[in-house]
């Protein structure tokens, strides 16, 4: 009983062993290559459990997802001959593992560097066909697909595919840089003149404004004071003429017995004759009028 | 933090059950059959003719023990804001919400838990060290503008994951996939719009439409991500220039000063200068009242002493005329010459006595004083009223 038993269990061992060496699992995120003593036998798996022959058989795995690849910075001409220093990221994930797996050997490091420099050259062809201008703010999606479009066509050799090229940075050269800078700062330094010369343009305008305004109302004021003046003269005129005109014989004496008076004030010397109506009865109280 | 982030394998709770799991199983089974395998061993000491069939009674219930303990282990809990991922030998079944679950045990199932509710951040240009301090990022931050300018600028993105499965399984390390992808975006869109529009009103709009470009871009490659925001934490002209800038603003300053200045001016003449002219005005009418009141003032005295003469013009005239005559003479120094006899004597003016006075001599022919005979018009003189006291009436003769 015992060692019947014990077979059962070694038995049981044994048939474990051999089943989990000819199951494989293949995750989500991973593509297997199948490979029947070393050729490649299969590799359309879907993720999920899978049989081998164990020993014959044997199972490697790459990457399912997309997987970002940080290109170096490096510089690139523009078609005006300017420099620009362009950092990129490339997108891609393995598309045929089968042709991956002979083409790179697997080397994901392989990889990476044949595809930054398929796309370095695609790059360097978009750059030296564009200004500066266009690539800073020109449509980077349809410049990326024209790279990518050359790009995929040498990495699907390769078994690769390129879902996006994506300029992350488009930089000029320190030297560059700083003329940039010079040309700024003028351009502030510009506007900043424009700015107070504006100020002192329109300042002037409303002092010289204000300035005219002011002469226009004292002249103005001037001019009707004289108005007012005039007919206040006018019609002090009138009303001596008419009093005065009443009786014009009566004004001559009037008028010029207050001349008198006024003429000889204080201590004139007069030297008189005494003849005239007022010395008539002077020397003879009796002399008659004449 | 994902739970697969790499540099965080240790803190994989999948990665460890995977190598810790099965010795876990096996050590408890082995415990298991230790214990029992003393309990029965005792029990077998005492009666041992029964020794075969407990032995197999006992691995039944090793077996069956093994059996729940292995059952059980597949129990899990999903945490509020983390969603659980389960696969089958590696494929994707479902994704668990929060709560305690179940899983077909270890080799069969396998669940990863992604938080999803968590904000995630991606900082552009700069790096939080602290509450209030941050380190700038001069190679991330500075970018150039479509009028071909540098500018400075630092941008933060907030997002969370969106689909745990396709977080999961699309993208590889989708997090620094992210941050590529928003130094990109955000570069386009500064590499569209002019220097004076970001550093001004373009604020927002570049945030935004930054958003709308990375976003497109994740959904573009199935990453299971969402923006939540994107924050514009700082633009500003690089360092290089900034005195310029400020040059500008100041002189937008003096500007405007300047202005004030011209205006402040013509506030203080304009009012003043109508004020004067107010005053010219006043002045004016002030001297024609005044003058046609003197008119009024002297033509009625003058026609109420030219009614009475007209009642008896020759008396009148007379007393007139000796009174402005009296009045004359009583304050004039006088010296009396007799024509008629004298007149070829010489005659000797008392000099000595003239010269006391600084008044001129003055010959008068007296003839002169009769009575006007003709007149001499309109003399509208305003000084006649100075006469006035000399003018007195008197009654008779």
């Amino acid at each position: 009983m015992s060692s019947r038993m014990t077979l059962i269990l070694v038995l049981l061992v044994l048939a474990l062993i051999t089943l989990s060496s000819s199951l494989f699992v293949v995750d989500e995120r991973e593509k297997a290559v199948l490979l029947r003593l070393g050729q490649i036998e299969r590799t359309d798996f879907e993720p999920g459990l899978h049989f081998k022959m164990p020993f014959v058989n044997n199972v490697r795995k790459f990457e399912a997802r997309e997987m970002a690849l940080d290109a170096q910075p490096a510089r690139y001409l523009t078609g005006e001959k300017k420099n620009v220093i362009v950092d990129s990221f490339i997108l891609w994930r393995i598309d045929d593992v089968g042709t991956y797996l002979t083409s790179m050997g697997g080397d994901q490091e392989r990889a990476a560097l044949r595809l930054s420099q398929i796309i370095k050259d695609g790059l360097r062809g978009e750059f030296g066909r564009r200004t500066i201008q266009e690539v800073v703010s020109g449509d980077r999606v349809t410049m990326v697909q024209d790279i990518l479009k050359e790009a995929n066509r040498v990495a699907e050799g390769f078994g690769i595919a390129i879902s996006n090229v994506r300029i992350k940075r488009i930089d000029l050269p320190s030297e560059v840089s700083s003329s940039v800078y010079t040309r700024m700062e003028a351009e502030r330094e510009r506007v900043a003149k424009e700015l107070r010369s504006q100020g002192a343009e329109r300042a002037e305008e409303i002092r010289s404004d204000a300035d005219r305004q002011r002469a226009v109302i004292l002249a103005e004021a001037r001019s009707e004071a004289e108005q007012i003046r005039g007919q206040g003269d006018a019609r002090a005129t009138e009303i001596y003429a008419d009093a005065y005109g009443a009786n014009e014989d009566f004004y001559s004496l009037y008028r010029r017995l207050s001349a008198y008076q006024n003429v000889f004030k204080g201590d004139d010397m007069l030297v008189i004759e005494p003849t005239g109506d007022f010395f008539k009865r002077f020397n003879d109280a009796n002399q008659s009028l004449q | 933090m994902a739970w697969n982030e790499p540099g965080n394998g240790g803190k994989d709770p999948w990665g460890n059950r995977g190598k810790d799991g099965p010795p876990d199983l096996d050590e408890v089974v082995r415990k298991m059959q230790q214990k029992l395998g003393g309990l029965f061993g005792g029990k077998g000491g005492s009666g041992g003719s029964n020794r075969p069939s407990q032995g197999s009674f006992g691995f039944g219930l090793i077996a069956v023990i093994a059996l729940i303990v292995w059952l059980l282990s597949g129990i899990y809990i999903v945490e509020a804001p983390e969603r659980g991922v389960v696969m089958r030998f590696g494929q994707f079944v479902t994704t668990t919400m929060p709560g305690p679950h179940w899983h077909l045990p270890y080799p069969i199932d396998k669940v990863e838990i992604v938080n999803v509710d968590e904000i995630r951040t991606a900082e552009i240009g700069y790096r939080s060290t602290g509450v209030a301090s941050t380190n700038s990022i001069p190679s991330e931050s500075l970018m150039l503008t479509q009028d071909e300018n540098i500018i400075d600028l630092k941008i933060a993105v907030q997002y969370r994951v969106q689909d745990a499965a396709k977080y999961l399984f699309n993208v590889r390390n989708p997090d620094i996939v992210l941050r590529q992808m928003m130094e990109s975006a955000v570069r386009e869109i500064v590499g569209r719009s002019k220097m004076d529009f970001v550093l001004t009103e373009g604020r927002s709009a570049i945030a935004n439409s930054t958003e709308q470009l990375l976003q497109s871009m994740l959904d573009a490659h199935d990453a299971g991500l969402l923006v939540t925001s994107v924050n514009m934490q700082d633009v500003q002209p690089p360092e290089q220039v900034q005195s310029a800038f400020a040059d500008v603003v100041k002189a937008r300053e003096d500007e405007v000063r300047q202005i004030n200045q011209a205006e402040a001016y013509a506030n203080d003449i304009l009012p003043k200068a109508r004020g004067q002219a107010f005053r010219v005005l006043q002045e004016a009418e002030a001297y024609k009242s005044q003058v046609v009141a003197k008119a009024e003032g002297d033509a009625s005295r003058f026609t109420q002493v030219m009614q009475e003469y007209n009642k008896a013009p020759a008396i009148t005239t007379e007393r007139l005329y000796l009174d402005a005559m009296e009045s004359v003479y009583s304050r004039s120094q006088k010296v009396m010459v007799d024509v008629e006899n004298g007149g070829s004597n010489v005659l000797y003016l008392p000099l000595d006595r003239m010269r006391g006075s600084s008044g001129n001599p003055a010959r008068l022919n007296l003839d002169e004083f009769n009575y006007p005979t003709s007149t001499s018009g309109n003399n509208s003189s305003t000084s006649s009223s100075a006469s006035r006291d000399d003018v007195r009436s008197r009654g008779g003769r």
